[in-house]
């Protein structure tokens, strides 16, 4: 746990006038699974999207296994990638939306043999059989010719984690993966998130669920209006809360 | 009011070869007017659509003024307007025993430059109609922007779209007629050349709009087995369209 896979110094992200992070920094070790909770508007998720630059910032710097996400150095200044590169760098980071966003044109086993036939150039037998090596490990081995409408919401995120395992990627960002779901369904969900941390998957999510927050989370960064206010172990968080904010968002689950 | 019944039938039921020549050339210059449309409408909403100022410009301004304008005025412009400005002359093609002439040249590149425009547009709003997450997964899994293209919102905009372009060919059948004023002789000029040695005008016209009917029903009739198909086929594995609206829902 001494290797630092992501590391976030100084970010500032603006949407026109509003500040929606205020100069965030933060380490993720390789294999630590850290649960990012916080009020709405607070800026989680689009500190997650930062991450693999589906959001631009305006300055700091995001490193992902090193490597400077979405920027390159200019004289001295930080420029925005092109295009290429930044694919190229996105392929190390898996994402889970909270609505799936399974590609609708597309079987379950198409969906997940994608990108690693046309971004890695794998053939397809080599993909179709880590599919359906993942599809058995997220308990939908029978669902491979199905069609992501024809699943249920449950079943379609179970894929979709599939389908960003897939890339073989060295971290995870999962953003409110279980808030679109039914509440019979966010159970399977979570435990198949619950084995990939167990598997030493490095995770970063954004997460209501205080439950599985508390238990298989190594460590929660709390965000109250675009700033990291507390960060540690759940068992600290719960026992010793230091910020209001923190006091407040784990208080019904305690 | 007379109405020459018998010459009226002879018309529909036995045109003269000219009249089928017309016939042909209609349906020749409208796909070919098509196919230019298709061709140039895909990159133009593609540009139109660009971050680039450089692309978008030079799309938004072809759009401008292709709708813009009368299609009439841009064909006499494109064919006697360049022509006279010694800008661009269109001489007859041959090959073998063909003979492409300059005029059809013109009316349909003319008519494929009108068309493309709206193509561009019809194209952007295919592609906009596409579910922007699916882009962000797509994004997230490492494909480049030309992949994501290809592979996720070009085949589910070519869908939505299919029926917006089957309503514009059936246009295109019509506007086709318009060529006649470069002295293209398709089945309206054919009238025309006909009705000016008879006098049968009613008869003629009735004719003509009849052969039109027939076109644009038969086009009709395809675009309804097409839609068929794409609900048989959405039945059988019923994600394409539906798929985003029932994963929202739940």
């Amino acid at each position: 746990m001494s290797e630092i896979l992501v590391q976030a110094e100084g970010v500032v992200k603006r949407f026109g006038s509003h500040t929606v992070l205020d100069g965030v920094s933060f380490n993720i070790y390789r294999g630590e699974t850290v649960v990012l909770i916080g009020s709405s508007g607070s800026g989680k998720t689009t500190l997650l999207r930062c991450v693999n630059h589906l959001e631009k910032i305006e300055t700091g710097r995001i490193t992902v296994n090193g490597y400077l996400i979405g920027y390159r150095q200019h004289g001295g200044r930080l420029v925005e990638d092109r295009e290429a590169n930044i694919a190229r760098q996105r392929r190390d980071v898996g994402m889970v939306f909270q609505r799936f966003n399974l590609f609708a044109n597309m079987s379950v086993l198409d969906n997940i043999i994608l990108a690693p036939m046309k971004v890695r150039g794998e053939n397809r037998q080599i993909a179709t059989a880590r599919a359906e090596a993942l599809l058995a490990r997220v308990g939908l081995a029978e669902k491979a010719n199905a069609h992501p409408s024809s699943l249920s919401g449950g079943q379609q995120q179970r894929v979709a984690i599939a389908r960003a395992l897939a890339m073989q990627p060295t971290v995870m960002l999962f953003d409110e993966p279980t808030s679109a779901l039914d509440p019979e369904m966010v159970g399977e969900v979570l435990a198949v998130m619950r084995d990939l941390a167990q598997e030493g998957m490095t995770m970063m999510i954004v997460t209501h669920e205080m439950n599985f927050a508390r238990n298989v989370a190594d460590r929660i960064i709390v965000m109250d209006q675009g700033r990291i206010v507390e960060d540690g172990p759940p068992a600290q968080l719960y026992d010793r809360p230091a910020h209001a904010k923190t006091r407040a968002l784990l208080a019904p689950a305690r | 009011m007379h109405f020459d019944w018998p010459y009226f039938w002879h018309q529909l039921l036995q045109p003269n070869s000219a009249f089928l020549q017309g016939l042909w050339l209609t349906l020749f210059i409208s796909i070919g007017g098509q196919v230019i449309g298709l061709v140039i409408g895909l990159p133009a909403a593609l540009a139109r659509r660009s971050t680039n100022k450089l692309l978008t410009w030079p799309a938004r301004a072809y759009i401008l003024l292709m709708r813009g304008t009368p299609l009439l005025v841009q064909i006499v412009f494109i064919y006697t307007g360049l022509a006279a400005a010694g800008i661009l002359r269109f001489h007859d093609i041959h090959w073998g025993g063909m003979v492409l002439a300059g005029n059809v040249q013109a009316g349909i590149l003319a008519l494929g430059l009108n068309e493309g425009a709206y193509m561009a547009e019809i194209f952007r709003a295919g592609i906009d109609a596409v579910d922007p997450g699916q882009t962000e997964a797509a994004k997230s899994l490492g494909m480049t922007p030309s992949k994501i293209l290809r592979y996720v919102v070009l085949p589910q905009a070519f869908r939505i779209i299919l029926l917006p372009i089957g309503n514009q060919f059936n246009i295109m059948l019509k506007n086709s007629t318009l060529v006649s004023v470069i002295g293209v002789s398709e089945m309206l000029l054919v009238t025309e050349t006909i009705n000016s040695a008879t006098f049968r005008t009613f008869e003629l016209y009735s004719v003509l709009a009849i052969y039109f009917l027939i076109l644009t029903s038969i086009w009709g009739l395809i675009m309804r087995l097409v839609e068929q198909r794409m609900d048989r086929s959405r039945l059988r594995s019923p994600a394409a369209s539906l798929g985003t609206t029932l994963a929202e829902t739940v």
